[in-house]
């Protein structure tokens, strides 16, 4: 874990309601693709954490979407500007068990830390395949990108104007044989998958937080090892310790 | 050189700011960003005598200058409290530290308390009549005079260790509850909890939180704290440990003006895990900038 200053190199929305922010600053922190940091906001007395999209020494990709008053003031954020962040907060996913093909499942702006994944799968000469699965084509994010890496990719939108009609966990009848499953996305859309998909893996939650790095317990959950902290032991869970 | 120093109830602080308990983990989370043996003491986690996960999430929710949270006493239990947890922070810090301790019931009060008061590495006792998040227990104890004297007493009788009785600000009277405590034989007072407040969800038209409401805490209660710390200095003799918003030295050397022989830190560690480090770093600026030569010649300046 880290404090530190970043400088915003650029904040652009990129799909209806959803904007990525390129940072410069110190990213020694960052271990594993699913972790999080946890930005201090003008204004706002708690920090907003966001999942890491990706990151190089020096340089960090967050793709986060709108959905409350800190998003909203964080998309006004101008080049140029420092915000001061924690970094290499949470566990984040474990490569380590991956199998030569893994399923990437991911919903909306649950997809952003599977970039980050996708790209050190195929470092480590895996196979990943990604389902990536939005509401509607204006809020796609990400596709070219996974394609761009060399990974298999399978676009699912509930409306159809994109890809294939239907929820991402529509789309895994057509995923064919997968080692491993590594899931992020809404409570509703983790717990489909985790009935529609065979054999281990792993999904990261997300809740409210205060603190972000383990003090004040504001987001434990329950699981089959006992509580857990999602900011801490998490936001990344086994799928087998999951109660849901 | 200024001196920091200051002493409760016997014992010996290098300074006066202790993080205060359910904002600092177990303390050994927070060696990770710093050495913490640079402060004062520290406020163990709220502790029962059974395991507890505590309320339903969402149970953090923010607010301009602050935050809500109805954790709801999390615990491990006292046994794995004293045990497994105090061990760890043992390894990464050297000082007496602070049990807080929580109940549903006087007995249950009693069993933890004794249990603290046998243990190495605990220096204080603080029990918690105050919390507002959990049901038939913690805060009902601490907005009645007669349950506060029971608590104190049963406590006391148990304990050779200093005893401090934790407040709650929910109340109409804070000095007749202090007041209460001392005629059951507390050491000194722990003063304030969070006051009980809400937030709703305009999306959902419902509580942000899952328990409905939460404990107000952060720079926003720091007035209230400071008001009930004068009032209570003034009405009961008995050392006082000041917290509610405090975030910086300035905040520390006003608390301790009011009456406050120490400090405590909360919110402020969950926005800034350095906060705690910074203040101390900063006190001696401070007390330079204001003619302070020590802490201890403060305490109560005010009246």
């Amino acid at each position: 874990m880290n404090k530190g200053l970043f400088t915003v190199l650029e904040n652009k929305r990129i799909a209806e309601s959803v904007w990525r922010l390129e940072l410069e600053g110190d990213t020694a922190a960052i271990k594993r693709p699913g972790q999080f940091v946890n930005i201090e906001l003008e204004g706002f007395y708690l920090r907003r954490p966001l999942s890491v999209c990706d990151w190089e020494e020096g340089r960090l990709t967050l793709i986060y979407k709108t959905v409350g008053r800190g998003t909203e003031a964080l998309s006004g954020v101008e080049a140029g500007r420092r915000l001061d962040l924690l970094t290499g907060l949470g566990n984040g996913y474990e490569l380590e068990p991956s199998g030569a093909r893994p399923l990437l499942i991911g919903g909306g702006a649950g997809i952003p830390p599977l970039y980050g994944l996708a790209k050190r799968l195929l470092w480590q000469g895996k196979a990943p395949l990604a389902i990536l699965g939005f509401n509607r084509k204006r809020e796609l994010i990400l596709a070219e990108a996974f394609r761009a890496l060399g990974a298999e990719t399978i676009i699912a939108t509930a409306d159809g104007s994109a890809g294939l009609k239907g929820l991402a966990t529509d789309a895994v009848s057509c995923a064919g044989v997968y080692s491993y499953v590594y899931a992020c996305g809404p409570e509703p859309m983790l717990k489909a998958v985790y009935d529609k998909t065979e054999g281990s893996g792993q999904f990261s939650f997300e809740e409210r937080m205060g603190c972000g790095f383990g003090a004040c317990m504001g987001c434990s959950c329950k699981t089959k090892y006992g509580a857990k902290r999602i900011c801490r032991e998490g936001p990344v869970l086994e799928k087998e310790e999951i109660i849901w | 050189m200024v001196d920091l120093s200051v002493e409760l109830s016997g014992i010996a602080l290098d300074n006066p700011v202790i993080p205060a308990s359910g904002a600092f983990g177990y303390g050994y989370e927070f060696a990770e960003w710093y050495d913490i043996n640079i402060l004062g003491s520290i406020a163990l986690k709220g502790t029962t005598r059974e395991p507890r996960f505590g309320n339903d999430t969402p149970r953090i929710a923010e607010c301009a200058c602050g935050l809500l949270n109805s954790v709801g006493l999390q615990n491990p239990g006292i046994e794995a409290v004293l045990g497994q947890e105090l061990a760890k922070l043992k390894r990464v810090y050297s000082k007496p530290v602070i049990a807080n301790i929580s109940g549903f019931s006087v007995e249950e009060y009693r069993y933890c308390c004794a249990l603290a008061d046998r243990t190495e590495g605990i220096g204080i006792i603080e029990v918690n009549i105050s919390c507002p998040n959990v049901h038939d227990g913690g805060m009902s104890f601490g907005t009645k005079p007669e349950s506060a004297y029971e608590v104190t007493k049963a406590v006391r009788e148990v304990c050779g260790k200093p005893v401090y009785m934790k407040l709650s600000p929910n109340v109409a009277d804070i000095c007749e509850i202090a007041a209460a405590c001392r005629e059951g034989g507390a050491d000194g007072l722990s003063l304030i909890n969070t006051l009980m407040g809400m937030r709703l969800d305009l999306k959902t038209k419902k509580p942000v939180l899952a328990n409905k409401t939460g404990g107000l805490s952060g720079p926003a209660v720091f007035p209230v704290a400071l008001r009930m710390v004068w009032q209570v200095y003034e009405a009961v003799r008995l050392p006082i440990i000041g917290m509610g918003g405090v975030s910086s030295a300035e905040d520390v050397v006003e608390m301790m003006l009011a009456g406050a022989t120490a400090v405590q830190v909360g919110a402020a560690n969950l926005k800034n895990p350095y906060a705690c480090k910074e203040i101390i770093e900063r006190l001696p600026k401070v007390m330079e900038k204001y003619g302070i030569d020590s802490l201890k010649g403060i305490i109560g300046g005010a009246h």
